[in-house]
């Protein structure tokens, strides 16, 4: 039995997923609602983005589920179980091996002895400066000079599984609807290589490929080296890549999950009201944006710190004050953000309320509040989603920076932020330790590409005006 | 016009109200000074007198908001609030928490700040419009689709990853200028060439995709084809109709941030080791520097709210058709 916990952010992750669920059923029945979905269903570049946002938000949920470890030792006492305070998530337990082959200290990727030389006992009195053999990487490796060919053979082994699941994957695409259609598997089979099917199913098809292939090689790979190194502490470098991924996209979400309330009420209700209701919520997003945002974060963050660093009985473990302050980094990210949506919505309902059929509303008497949710609201939900998609990427680099100058994520958590920031030393380091930075930079890089690809896709097909309205960073 | 600015700047005027009433409310009321004190001093030296010395030292022994002892204004003067807050209209900044005079570190401090960000924005300002110039005259060909992925693609790395790779490559590597640090005169540009180089690197991605849109949606415009009409070769249309005109925008979103540049890029500075008003809030930030933090917050939201007032002028300067009721 496990013992589950539901920290903070992982709420707010799933009723994220909530409210996504309920607006797919809800938009999967009107059809204007679905058309630019389908737009985006069928751009190349929307599919293979999308299929790497989904392979991150799969790792992110995953390791959204929270619980303690038991604790081995206490089974032989047969009475209660006992957990320990420890936190782990359903994803930890599929990278299990990474999170506890932890080495001394650095190390290279696929090494198999420790960065620095250590003394070493050669018995005798007689002792040894050398580089000692790592304790998990290449173990099971009995003449570490064997180490090349068993990487190649274990690199093929892991891209044979890829590539044969993968076309197990495509010949049941293809398959069920050669069945369904009664017709030949070939003919399917070739209409789909020559980009002829109604979806980019080819480019999804690539896509999951090519992220299979990365799995698999993971899975033969990763369990006997060090992937991608270890860091200062020894700890596996893929592990930290891997679990920075949440971080990210909670920042990400969860920050503008905070904000869309207060500026979509605000926004909108100072559009239709006017008057007063329209001087306040002027006057309140304009001093809330003139303070810089990085100076607003920092303020916050610091008297976050204070008040943890003298109310240390408030949180039972570390993880949960870390988890504190991931939380409220969203949030104040979010406060800092939601003014540019509350000006946009503000500036589209101006617009609205002077249309027919919100002047036909009034005239037969229906009340502000009801006008509102059901005119307004539905044909303002363009700007709220391309806003949210377009603000991802920027959320998740920021992150990064935040996280460099302190007032990040918390130092225990594991992101991108904090690997990079540790990695500023590293670089200084002779031989350069460039393993961590290169992990960090590769993962982030792939999801914010993939969420900035995804966000103009999504952006083309919503924008009713169909051009760009990017801001510039 | 007089009328007009007179009036933005008195609504100005409650707008800075807010940002310290939040500002006070952040610093002052989330937590006790006590506390502030107590993150100070550290755990092992807390005693209730070296809490009430630290308060003393630094003027946080006062009540907030009314000090009811005091006789007359007194009353609302002495206060925490009037003090450390009210005063920064006059901008009297104070002291620091370290006790250091926070104006005379500002002044110093501006001068190495403005020398990265002019350059970096006139640099920037510059690569950026070409570059969108040049697909925006290729439009629909493969240099301008490849050109606008290459912007994404740009634009999806970290800008920390700028930095660093900036420094390992050409501080480093190459060893062509010092890594970091300034110094002052004429010296101080080999300190800057690589800061502006890698702000340019990190800005080039969204800025010139975002120039890029704008040029396009200059082109589809009457006057183009009118334009175009009367026999106008492409690049006249360019750069004689749709380079002027789309430079009003571009000049404005510049106007909005040049106050801003006096506060110096935080990140950049930090990293490169210049004493601006960048790495000054960050190492305030680092060492809980709270009436530094407290001084740089007010600062900012003044040269915000300035931005959007010279935003509004310059639109008067360079387009007729605006007039300021």
């Amino acid at each position: 039995m496990i013992s589950p916990v539901v920290l903070w952010t992982d709420a707010l992750v799933f009723t994220l997923v909530g409210v996504a669920v309920v607006f797919g059923l809800y938009a999967r029945r009107r059809e204007h609602l679905r058309e630019p979905w389908r737009r985006v269903a069928r751009s190349p570049k929307g599919v293979s983005a999308g299929t790497v946002l989904a392979a991150f938000v799969a790792i992110g949920l995953l390791d959204s589920l929270h619980f303690h470890p038991r604790l081995e030792g206490a089974e032989a006492g047969g009475s209660a179980e006992h957990y320990s305070t420890e936190v782990a998530s359903v994803f930890d337990l599929l990278v299990w091996p990474l999170r506890e082959r932890v080495e001394k200290t650095y190390s290279a990727p696929f090494a198999t002895h420790a960065y620095a030389k250590e003394t070493i006992d050669l018995g005798g009195g007689r002792q040894a400066r050398e580089y000692p053999r790592l304790v998990h990487g290449g173990a099971h490796l009995s003449d570490a000079g064997t180490r090349g060919a068993d990487i190649a053979l274990r690199s093929l082994a892991g891209l044979g599984a890829g590539i044969a699941l993968w076309l197990a994957l495509v010949g049941l695409f293809v398959a069920v609807p050669a069945a369904r259609r009664g017709e030949r598997f070939g003919r399917l089979w070739r209409a789909l290589w020559a980009g002829h099917w109604q979806w980019p199913w080819r480019t999804f098809l690539v896509t999951a490929g090519v992220l299979l292939t990365l799995v698999t090689l993971g899975v033969t790979l990763a369990g006997t080296y060090h992937v991608l190194g270890t860091d200062k502490v020894g700890q596996d470098v893929l592990y930290q890549a891997l679990k920075s991924v949440r971080t990210g996209l909670v920042i990400g979400t969860v920050s503008t999950l905070v904000m869309l309330p207060f500026a979509i009420a605000l926004g909108i209700s100072a559009g239709y009201f006017r008057g007063l209701v329209d001087d306040v919520v002027q006057y309140l997003y304009t001093t809330l944006s003139s303070i810089p945002g990085v100076l607003l974060i920092a303020a916050a963050v610091l008297m976050l710190q204070v008040y943890v660093a003298n109310h240390p009985d408030d949180f039972e473990s570390l993880a949960e004050s870390a988890d504190l302050r991931l939380l409220f980094l969203s949030i104040i990210l979010g406060v800092t953000s939601w003014t540019g949506l509350a000006r946009l919505l503000r500036a589209e309902t101006l617009k609205l309320s002077q249309v027919e059929f919100v002047l036909a509303a009034q005239a037969l008497g229906v009340a502000g509040g009801r006008i509102l949710v059901r005119h307004i609201l539905p044909n303002v939900m363009h700007i709220v989603l391309i806003t949210v998609v377009l603000d991802f990427s920027g959320l998740v680099l920021a992150e990064a920076v935040l996280s460099y100058v302190s007032i990040g994520v918390d130092p225990t958590t594991i992101s991108w932020g904090n690997m990079i920031n540790s990695a500023r030393l590293e670089l200084a380091r002779e031989p350069v330790v460039w393993w961590s930075l290169a992990a960090a930079f590769f993962f982030m890089f792939s999801l914010v590409l993939s969420a900035n690809l995804f966000a103009d896709v999504v952006r083309d097909a919503f924008d009713p005006r169909l051009r760009g309205s990017e801001r510039p960073a | 016009m007089i009328a007009y600015l007179a009036r933005r700047l008195l609504y100005a005027l409650p707008i800075l109200v807010g940002v310290n009433v939040l500002t006070f409310f952040l610093f002052f009321v989330v937590n006790s000074p006590d506390d502030m004190a107590r993150l100070h001093l550290g755990v092992k030296r807390v005693t209730p007198d070296a809490i009430e010395k630290w308060k003393v030292e630094r003027g946080y022994d006062r009540p907030l908001f009314w000090n009811a002892p005091r006789p007359g204004l007194a009353a609302l003067t002495d206060t925490i609030f009037f003090q450390k807050s009210v005063r920064l209209f006059t901008f009297d900044f104070g002291r620091s928490d370290e006790g250091r005079e926070i104006s005379r570190d500002i002044a110093e401090r501006m001068g190495p700040s403005l020398a990265i960000a002019v350059p970096a924005l006139l640099v920037g300002l510059l690569v950026n419009v070409t570059l969108a110039m040049t697909l925006a005259f290729f439009r629909g060909t493969y240099l301008d689709a490849w050109g606008v992925v290459f912007a994404v693609v740009l634009m999806s790395v970290s800008s920390l990853f700028y930095i660093i790779g900036g420094q390992y490559l050409v501080g480093k590597l190459l060893r062509l200028v010092p890594i970091s640090g300034y110094e002052g005169g004429l010296d101080a540009v080999k300190f800057i060439v690589l800061p502006v180089l890698v702000s340019l690197a990190a800005g080039v991605g969204s800025g010139t995709r975002w120039y890029r849109t704008l040029f396009l949606e200059e082109l589809g415009r009457d006057y183009v084809r009118t334009a175009r009409a009367k026999g106008l070769a492409e690049r006249a249309v360019l750069f004689k109709h749709v380079l002027r005109n789309a430079l009003i925008p571009i000049l404005t979103g510049v106007v909005v941030v040049l106050p801003l540049l006096f506060l110096g890029s935080l990140i950049t500075e930090a990293f490169f080791g210049i004493p601006g008003l960048g790495s000054y809030t960050i190492d305030a930030i680092h060492q809980q520097d709270f009436a530094v933090v407290r001084a740089m917050v007010f600062l900012g939201s003044v040269l915000y709210i300035l931005g959007l007032l010279l935003t509004d002028i310059s639109y008067t300067l360079v387009d007729p058709r605006v007039r300021l009721e």
